[in-house]
């Protein structure tokens, strides 16, 4: 009987999963063909792959500069956002007052604003800073613009650690740091781990701000992409490549970070 | 303190002697013929060693929003701009622009008129033009045949709708013509401008009212929906050049009115299935041929306020010269220059055998005319657009309704009611009347 | 000792928040009474409320809030059922569960862009697209996508883009639900519907509610997948808030007009999610 259920959810979870990725499947076939076989009617599922869209990645674009820029950005800013939100979250969740709630949403509502709407402002105050086209600007900016995610998640995440695990710790005589590092730590590195990542990720794919407040120097992979979007001509082969090239790393990272979350989602089971 | 002092000295001097080279920061187009510009401007490096190019290459939509925030708010980021015949006469009347000097060898009389002529405030050259463009018919030669018709080379609407008829065969896979549908003042607006002008209608009269209540709007629209929806492609109202591109290149448009670079695309056997049975004749007219072929180009400028105006008219010069050209032909060959820009180019023996569409393409941007492109006159420049800053907002809000009548979901007259409410508007609001 | 030590460590993310919200903030309050358009520099002069006037009398406005509306709450709906439903389907292990984890979560970390110039091409054209053929494949006639239901398509390449975040936020979630009293349970007789109902979804409440808000946030301001797909969509079947501001912001580059409509988007946010607080908000407090 067992057996049976496993088999029937092993198919269903790979049929699922199959049909949703199948989009990305179909970016990373394409971004092997040339721009003739991208458009073909009816799709070519069976063509001999090239290289010569990555070639002219390479040979256009210095994409290792637009890497290197997004990794930069995006890891400094998931870093000093888990350390302003880590504490943060942890005195919301653990020494709750009345303001807390209001000071949630409060942070929430920074995000409320669409960033079209408040591309003067920022643009203004970034030059009279002299922070456009620069990586400590855009590092500021997506760290501030996820903020409030990070916050929001971590105190999700450290509220559902059972209060007794704590009250025993205290009674221990663990203070505030041997509590954060021997009871916290462990128990909510799953959280820590999905919220860095999707900081990660979020600023990854930031692309507004990238765009506008960057230009010779400083700009990021998402510019990358879009300096291959919709030019005059067929483009499908060489955007699907840069976009291949463009999550690559972050694929990467994220099969790696999938140790820690597993390592972190079974740690929270045990009791 | 000596010490220190000789240090900050010694310091000083090493970092300027060190001091790395001029960058110049080029903001262009993503475009095919600008991606060579990059390619190649490592020869421009090699000939003016101090002076280092650094490009930021955008999608046209991102790129004028990037450059015109730019601009605006005085950000001093680009040091040239690629910018089209839509901004120069609005940015070069703001004073935002320097003008381009011209150096011993750039002959500027070699320039098309028509392109000078739209790049100039004056008679002083706001932006170089680097490629331009107008719009043309181009056909299935071979599908034409078969259908026992013949083009003529300066149709007019009826005769191309009389052929689309001849040859849609859906069933085959081959619909009689692609145009343009989605919304954007670049895109199905620079189509259907250029559709209304030659029936006779424009923008905006003399006191700057919008005239989509107008008989020449409703007769051209009415033919446009009407065309599509018995001879065009499903999807067409999100359709625009690249999708028509595709299209057209896996074979199933028989007919298509777009950019004439186009042209340079359907017939490179690299990415075009009917590379060898593309034709071409001039865009079609109906009541007059005044505004029936679009012009545009795009343009190299250099904003007001610069910092690096010498390095940045030396590049322009370089990149807009009769060398250029014949430098992207010794490395990609003839059929991949930048055109519509030189006479020169046109009086090429090499590039008139490599590219077929020359002629057909000289043609139409001769007679494209930016001041002069409707039956009655008009208040504003351009003949696929109106040169004014609230054209972009009024463009994209017409072609929203222009894409719902294709699309079936509201019928052109009311269609052309809501375009011309928030045409009002938009005007009313920016002061044109109260 | 007590009263301090909560406030030392969320004020660095407090001052740093309130600093990036209140300067823009300020800056989007006075330029949306004043006329500033960057196209027409000169003196910025005071108008009152007829920036606000203005883009509210814009005949699109009623539908773009109600878009904006429907895209959130069809998005929210279908990443929350559909993610809980995914996250509940890969809990339990089975062969080849890390590579199907990593799958799922893979089309949160493709650009926005990217993904609706994936979809508008290679899924959704009705004659090259990969649905065209899976329609023709079966014998009828493909769907028009991006023209009949220009709405329901943003909404679908936006749900794929955000599946995945819901799915990970559940997963995480699900790890710590506590077995021992789902075997209780199941020896006391509750079938797995009860224990869904009754165990599961309430631990899963305040995941929920982290999700919910999160993609609120976001899928307010969606619009580089409308401009670049439908731009606006026939008519004004899928305009939506941001679209709008969008258009007086980067088109008629006036600032003034701009700052107006994303104060409305503001307002309509603070609304979105009093309702939203009130119907999940207990989750938050548990």
């Amino acid at each position: 009987m067992n057996h049976l259920s496993l088999i029937v959810r092993t198919i269903v979870a790979w049929l699922v999963t199959l049909t949703i990725v199948f989009p990305l499947i179909w970016l990373f076939l394409t971004a092997f063909k040339t721009e003739l076989q991208a458009i073909a009617v009816p799709p070519e599922l069976i063509f001999t792959p090239t290289l010569e869209n990555f070639h002219e990645v390479q040979a256009r674009s210095d994409y290792l500069l637009y890497a290197r820029n997004s990794l930069i950005t995006s890891v400094l800013s998931t870093v000093i956002g888990l350390a302003l939100a880590a504490p943060a979250a942890y005195s919301m969740a653990f020494f709750r007052t009345k303001k807390t709630k209001d000071l949630l949403m409060w942070m929430l509502s920074t995000k409320m604003m669409p960033a079209v709407g408040a591309l003067v402002p920022v643009y203004v105050i970034a030059q009279t800073a002299g922070m456009l086209d620069s990586l400590t600007g855009l590092t500021i900016v997506f760290t501030l613009s996820n903020l409030p995610i990070m916050v929001w998640m971590l105190y999700s995440g450290f509220k559902e650690i059972p209060p007794d695990i704590l009250e025993a710790a205290r009674m221990d005589g663990a203070g505030v740091w041997g509590e954060f590092v021997h009871v916290i730590r462990p128990l909510a590195t799953g959280t820590l781990a999905s919220t860095g990542l999707l900081c990660l990720v979020l600023s990854w794919n930031e692309a507004f701000w990238a765009l506008n407040l960057s230009s010779a120097n400083a700009g990021t992979l998402a510019t990358l992409i879009a300096s291959y979007s919709s030019p005059e001509g067929l483009f499908w082969a060489k955007l699907s490549c840069a976009s291949l090239m463009a999550i690559a790393p972050i694929i990467v990272l994220g099969w790696f970070s999938q140790k820690q979350l597993v390592q972190g989602l079974t740690f929270g089971a045990v009791k | 303190m000596q010490l220190k002092a000789s240090l900050a000295l010694i310091f000083g001097l090493a970092t300027a002697v060190a001091a790395p080279a001029a960058d110049l920061v080029i903001a262009t187009v993503n475009n095919g013929h600008m991606i060579e510009m990059q390619k190649l401007g490592h020869f421009f490096e090699e000939a003016n060693p101090g002076i280092k190019l650094k490009w930021v290459t955008l999608e046209e939509g991102v790129l004028r929003q990037r450059v015109t925030t730019d601009i605006a708010t005085k950000g001093g980021q680009f040091d040239v701009m690629t910018i089209g015949m839509y901004e120069t006469p609005i940015w070069g009347k703001k004073g935002w622009l320097n003008e381009i000097k011209a150096d011993a060898t750039y002959d500027i009389d070699d320039l098309l008129p028509a392109m000078r002529n739209g790049l100039s405030l004056d008679s002083k050259l706001y932006a170089a033009p680097f490629y331009g463009e107008s719009s043309m018919l181009m056909y299935r030669s071979d599908l034409v045949q078969k259908a026992g018709a013949t083009m003529p080379s300066n149709p007019t609407w009826e005769q191309v709708r009389d052929i689309a008829a001849k040859i849609h065969d859906p069933k085959a896979g081959v619909y009689g013509i692609c145009l343009r549908g989605k919304p954007g003042w670049g895109d199905n607006m620079a189509f259907l401008s250029t559709m209304v002008n030659t029936f006779g209608g424009q923008w905006f009269d003399m006191s700057w009212k919008p005239q989509l209540d107008s008989k020449p709007w409703k007769d051209a629209v009415t033919f446009y929906v009407d065309l599509m929806k018995k001879y065009g492609p499903p999807g067409s109202s999100a359709n625009s050049f690249n999708e028509i591109l595709a299209l057209y290149n896996a074979g199933k448009c028989g007919m298509w009115v777009d950019a004439t670079i186009a042209a340079s695309f359907i017939t490179d056997p690299k990415q075009s299935k009917v590379a060898d049975k593309v034709a071409f004749a001039q865009a079609p007219v109906a009541v007059t041929p005044k505004g029936a072929n679009w012009l545009w180009a795009w343009a190299l400028a250099i904003p007001a306020g610069s910092k690096n105006v010498d390095n940045a008219q030396k590049f322009i010069n370089w990149a807009t010269s009769k060398d250029y050209i014949k430098l992207v032909a010794k490395e990609k060959g003839w059929a991949a220059v930048p055109t519509g820009t030189r006479k020169s180019t046109y009086a090429s023996p090499e590039f008139l055998k490599a590219a077929k569409f020359a002629e057909a393409e000289k043609k139409a941007i001769d007679t494209a005319n930016p001041n002069d492109s409707t039956l009655p006159k008009s208040p504003y420049v351009g003949v696929q657009f109106a040169a004014i800053p609230e054209f972009q907002a009024i463009g994209i809000a017409v072609g929203q309704q222009m894409s719902a009548a294709l699309a079936g979901k509201v019928t052109v007259e009311q269609a052309l009611a809501t375009g011309q409410t928030a045409a009002e508007r938009e005007m009313k609001k920016a002061g044109y009347y109260k | 000792m007590n009263r301090l030590l909560p406030r030392l460590l969320f004020a660095p993310a407090v001052v740093s928040l309130f600093l990036w919200m209140i300067v823009p903030l300020v800056m989007t309050l006075y330029f949306s009474t004043v006329h500033y358009n960057l196209m027409q520099p000169g003196e910025k002069t005071f108008v009152g409320w007829e920036n606000f006037a203005y883009f509210a009398t814009d005949p699109d406005f009623a539908v773009s809030i109600v878009n904006t509306l429907v895209l959130l709450g069809s998005v929210i709906a279908i990443t929350v059922v559909f993610g809980i439903a995914l996250a509940l389907l890969i809990n339990e292990p089975f062969p080849g569960r890390g590579i199907v984890r990593v799958l799922l979560i893979s089309p949160f970390f493709v650009m926005p862009t990217a993904n609706a110039l994936l979809w508008k091409h290679m899924m959704m054209n009705p004659i090259y697209g990969i649905l065209a053929q899976v329609w023709i494949f079966f014998g009828s006639t493909p769907v028009d996508w991006l023209t009949d239901h220009p709405l329901f398509s943003v909404i679908v390449m936006v749900s794929w883009q955000w599946l995945p975040f819901a799915c990970l936020i559940f997963i995480t979630s699900l790890q710590s639900l506590d077995r021992d009293q789902m075997e209780a349970a199941g020896m006391d007789g509750a079938n797995p519907l009860q224990k869904f109902w009754f165990l599961t979804l309430p631990h899963l409440g305040r995941s929920i509610a982290v999700v919910v808000m999160i993609e609120m946030i976001f899928l307010l301001s969606v619009f580089a997948e409308i401009y670049t797909t439908t731009g606006g969509g026939p008519g004004n079947e899928s305009t939506n808030l941001a679209f709008l501001i969008f258009k007086q912001a980067l088109m008629n580059f006036d600032v003034g007009v701009a700052s107006a409509g994303a104060l409305f988007a503001v307002i309509l946010a603070n609304i979105a999610a009093v309702f939203l607080i009130r119907m999940i908000g207990k989750n938050l407090d548990k």
